[in-house]
């Protein structure tokens, strides 16, 4: 049966149509912590102007944003105020590690620094460096948006709300009057810790 | 003038109870006191002696230093704003007694630097308001500028919910 179509009309999938919006439109949570987040400055100044790609509206709520770029090194007193804050984040979201800190520990093999926040969050993508140039985080945001185009929308992680919710609320452990997550008590002695990377 | 402290810590406690240093290089002048009396002659310093600003609390770990007799050097360094003339006072602990007078009556500086060498080896500070860690979380174990701590932690640093997508 021919279904005639008319002229100015394009035929598509809502999904591809819903990926094409958000990929353009990415709300980065800058979460800056070193000298990375000089260069995520930069990159959203006017000599590299990261508008250029859509992703120049940077909030610092993360109700408001889709995109997390972890810039710097994350200390295991910071991390559960990242993760906490990566909850927080609506659907959809994504998250760019950017530099060596956030994606291995970098230099900072010590007690303190979290080696790489990929053993704890999920990162969509990673920019090497030391720290990465603007250019290199502006790849980075364009290969994300094909990674999102590819991808799309089809699991709708962002629709299945109810049952969620109490999920990430019983994850975050939050007690009454408090505002921050508490963090677990530190058994020491590795109890914890992955047997396989160090 | 620098000559006229020296004088008055000989005339109030003695020549033999302290010793004294110089660093010709850095200009860096040092005296050595007990620890038990470590209070007594930071409060006769300021008062009588007039070192009104209290620079920096800090301390080092001598496990295994060369030719180290004692554990642990608490070093306190202090000026006195208006002659400009600089002091560091310097006394040596050793386990299982690593408590000292705090200086906080003395400067209200010194809260939070005692609070660090709290924090990072385990000095106890005797009469300091708010004796807790500082830089690290509360519920750390240990005390990391040790030099008996493992560089790498003793899995701190791992020890943390695993947030997939399906979580998040």
């Amino acid at each position: 049966m021919d279904v005639e179509v008319p002229e100015n009309v394009v035929v598509g999938k809502l999904d591809a149509l819903a990926s094409w919006c958000r990929k353009n439109s990415l709300w980065p949570m800058p979460f800056a912590t070193a000298c990375c987040g000089i260069e995520l400055m930069a990159t959203g100044a006017s000599r590299h102007d990261v508008a250029r790609f859509g992703a120049e509206v940077f909030r610092f709520s993360p109700r408001q944003c889709d995109l997390m770029i972890v810039a710097g090194r994350v200390v295991m007193k910071m991390l559960p105020v990242l993760q906490r804050i990566w909850l927080q984040m609506p659907e959809p979201k994504w998250c760019i590690s950017m530099g060596a800190c956030a994606s291995t520990g970098g230099v900072f093999d010590t007690y303190s620094v979290v080696q790489g926040i990929d053993r704890f969050m999920p990162v969509d993508m990673y920019v090497p460096g030391c720290p990465p140039r603007p250019e290199q985080l502006i790849q980075a945001i364009i290969d994300l948006q094909d990674k999102i185009q590819r991808e799309g929308t089809l699991n709708a992680r962002e629709f299945l709300t109810p049952q969620r919710q109490s999920e990430k609320r019983a994850l975050l452990q939050i007690l009454p009057g408090e505002t921050v997550p508490r963090p677990k008590p530190l058994e020491i002695g590795l109890a914890g810790a992955p047997s396989s990377r160090n | 003038m620098a000559t006229q402290t020296l004088d008055k810590l000989k005339a109030r406690f003695g020549e033999l109870a302290w010793t004294y240093s110089e660093n010709a290089a850095s200009g860096n002048r040092r005296i050595v006191v007990p620890a038990d009396q470590l209070a007594a002659y930071l409060e006769y310093l300021k008062v009588e002696c007039g070192f009104d600003l209290l620079v920096d609390v800090t301390c080092v770990d001598y496990l295994h230093y060369r030719g180290a007799k004692d554990r642990f050097g608490l070093v306190y360094c202090l000026a006195n704003t208006i002659s400009g003339e600089r002091l560091i006072v310097r006394c040596f602990l050793n386990e299982p007694d690593l408590t000292v007078r705090s200086a906080v009556p003395l400067w209200e500086g010194a809260n939070w630097m005692e609070r660090e060498v709290y924090d990072m080896f385990g000095i106890m500070f005797e009469g300091h308001p708010d004796l807790r860690r500082i830089l690290l979380p509360d519920e750390f174990a240990g005390f990391p500028l040790r030099k008996d701590y493992p560089l790498r932690g003793r899995g701190e640093r791992h020890n943390f919910e695993r947030i997939t997508r399906e979580k998040s």
